[in-house]
């Protein structure tokens, strides 16, 4: 993008008066994860605004990673976040490209209802699930957790992924089919290729709904050997007094290679959900 | 544009056969069996023998004032948030849309809110809140302002969430006005210039009517996540303290459901909030079309 005229200088410092004040707000939260984790627990009811505490100390995180589930809980949130992003990935992949590329019956209703899914209130999903699983003898299982994360990440999904398809020019299977292939053949060699984009958007949304998602595991899951990342940090940061060091370790553990990625994907995200989200 | 290609009838619904079987099984038979319990009285005490109680809970629901007091500050926590999410998300856009040193950076660090886990913003910022101990009340003494009690406080426990989930919600509302804003044609403005219009101008008959189409279905869909959403009211007010003032109508289901046990009345109060939010829906769709940009 071309820079255009020079701007007069005030506008220029008053922009960037801006943007430091609010990237300021913008990352003071996340620096304040780093302080907390680095305090020694002598000094945890600290009233000091320093970012570097005195005496700071990478305790915190030994104790997290050898002294605490941690591990576990990232064991069980990983297990649990693969299963889904594998099914999301599968099923959506394939369904939206059936409503891309194709006109039948009851597809105006099939893709609304994918649409309309995202009114619900998520307690209208949560209730009935927990209440059979409750029947079905699946709560506090992996299992019930996967069921519960794809039901609700499948609808964004299929959508993003059919926005995108959209956006792939036909004619390159209709050259394909011409040339003898079948259809199975021209979605798989040459479709979902070009589809990198938007299946990479979907695996990482898949991953990163179960990755993170706090209020259906609070009710699914009741045994500590199960517990998911979310369900262990909260339980930390519930003991304001003795373990918020510990929660501030384990949270930036889980934070920084989440952000790292997110920053990184950035871009594509952004083209995937402009492209499948908005424009539909 | 002819979309479609040639393959055998059943082709599509092979494809469509596995993800449909498993939303039908997962999402359409629990959204039918939900329907189904708002009619019954099930709760922890009745789980078994529960039994058909007609519009009972429905009854419930509207005689008493708590549904009129949760709905307004449902109303009231959508359209704050959305608001914020969009002048702030729109006002940065703007910014770095400009000629500005630096844009990546800025553009990385204002984005990170986004990239969090809301429940780890949510519990960061709950310890922020604290009263002695507390990041936001330190900086407010410093700057010789009284101290907040944050989250003891009705009022300002509703406040504290709102705050957070302006934090983590307008970088979406920025990438989406960035994305329009930067795909406008350069030649657009090199016209309104020569027809000498002021930058207020310029923004008013150029930028608004092209970032419009892309702004509101993001708009819709923004108020319908956050009309939904739980996460950070339940652990920034630690599950509606003090004493369930700081609920919004989901996360008050949310507890009558798991906390309380009271399934039929939590799956009617869904029902509700799922009709507000059709209603809001359809009507809206009516006026603009957001989705329907391309056949």
């Amino acid at each position: 993008m071309s820079a255009g005229r020079r701007r007069p200088r005030a506008v220029s410092v008053l922009t960037h008066a801006f943007l430091v004040l609010f990237s300021l707000a913008t990352i003071y939260p996340i620096l304040q994860i780093v302080t907390v984790s680095l305090r020694p627990t002598d000094s945890l009811y600290s009233t000091s605004l320093a970012l570097i505490p005195k005496n700071a100390t990478l305790h915190a995180y030994w104790a997290i990673l050898f002294e605490k589930q941690f591990l576990v809980w990232m064991r069980n949130s990983a297990l649990v976040s693969l299963s889904v992003t594998v099914f999301g990935v599968v099923l959506a992949s394939t369904a939206a490209y059936a409503f891309s590329r194709f006109r039948f019956l009851g597809w105006r209703l099939g893709l609304y209802s994918f649409l309309l899914t995202q009114l619900f209130p998520a307690t209208m999903l949560m209730l009935p699930l927990y209440v059979l699983m409750k029947a079905l003898h699946l709560l506090d299982t992996f299992a019930g957790l996967t069921i519960a994360y794809t039901a609700t990440a499948l609808p964004f999904c299929v959508w993003t992924m059919r926005g995108y398809y959209d956006t792939i020019p036909v004619e390159l299977e209709q050259a394909a089919l011409i040339d003898g292939c079948g259809p199975w053949t021209a979605f798989t060699r040459i479709t979902l290729p070009l589809a990198a984009p938007a299946l990479t958007i979907t695996a990482l949304f898949s991953f990163m709904s179960a990755w993170s998602e706090f209020l259906v595991a609070r009710i699914v899951v009741s045994s500590l050997d199960l517990y998911t990342l979310p369900l262990g940090l909260e339980s930390l940061a519930g003991v304001f007094q003795t373990e918020w060091a510990n929660y501030a370790a384990g949270s930036l553990l889980v934070c920084v290679p989440v952000m790292a990625l997110f920053v990184i994907l950035n871009r594509w995200l952004v083209s995937g959900l402009s492209l499948g989200g908005v424009k539909g | 544009m002819n979309a479609t290609i040639r393959a055998p009838r059943s082709f599509p619904y092979l494809l469509l056969l596995p993800a449909m079987a498993a939303m039908l099984l997962v999402v359409l038979f629990p959204l039918v069996y939900n329907f189904y319990l708002a009619f019954r009285n099930m709760s922890l005490y009745h789980f078994t023998d529960h039994r058909f109680v007609g519009l009972d809970q429905f009854r419930e629901i509207f005689s008493q004032p708590v549904f009129y007091v949760l709905f307004g500050k449902s109303l009231l926590w959508t359209v704050v948030n959305v608001s914020l999410h969009l002048a702030i998300g729109l006002f940065l856009a703007v910014l770095l849309a400009g000629p500005v040193r630096g844009r990546a950076f800025y553009r990385t660090l204002l984005i990170l809110p986004w990239a969090m886990p809301q429940y780890i913003s949510a519990l960061t910022w709950r310890g922020m809140f604290n009263y002695e101990y507390g990041a936001v009340n330190l900086i407010l003494q410093r700057l010789h302002l009284p101290a907040v009690p944050w989250l003891s406080d009705p009022v300002w426990a509703f406040v504290a969430p709102v705050i957070v989930n302006v934090w983590l919600g307008f970088p979406f509302m920025m990438v989406v006005s960035l994305g329009a804003l930067t795909a406008i044609p350069h030649d657009l403005y090199e016209a309104a210039e020569l027809d000498g219009a002021s930058a207020w101008h310029k923004f008013r008959h150029v930028t608004w009517p092209q970032i419009l189409p892309v702004l509101t279905p993001a708009v819709l869909l923004g108020t319908i996540w956050t009309f939904n959403s739980m996460v950070v009211i339940w652990l920034v007010s630690q599950q509606g303290r003090p004493a369930d003032q700081t609920h919004i109508m989901v996360t008050w289901i949310y507890k009558v459901a798991f906390a309380y046990y009271r399934y039929s009345y939590a799956a009617a109060f869904s029902v509700v909030v799922f009709l507000i939010l059709l209603g809001f829906v359809v009507f809206t769709l009516r006026r603009t079309t957001p989705l329907e940009s391309k056949t």
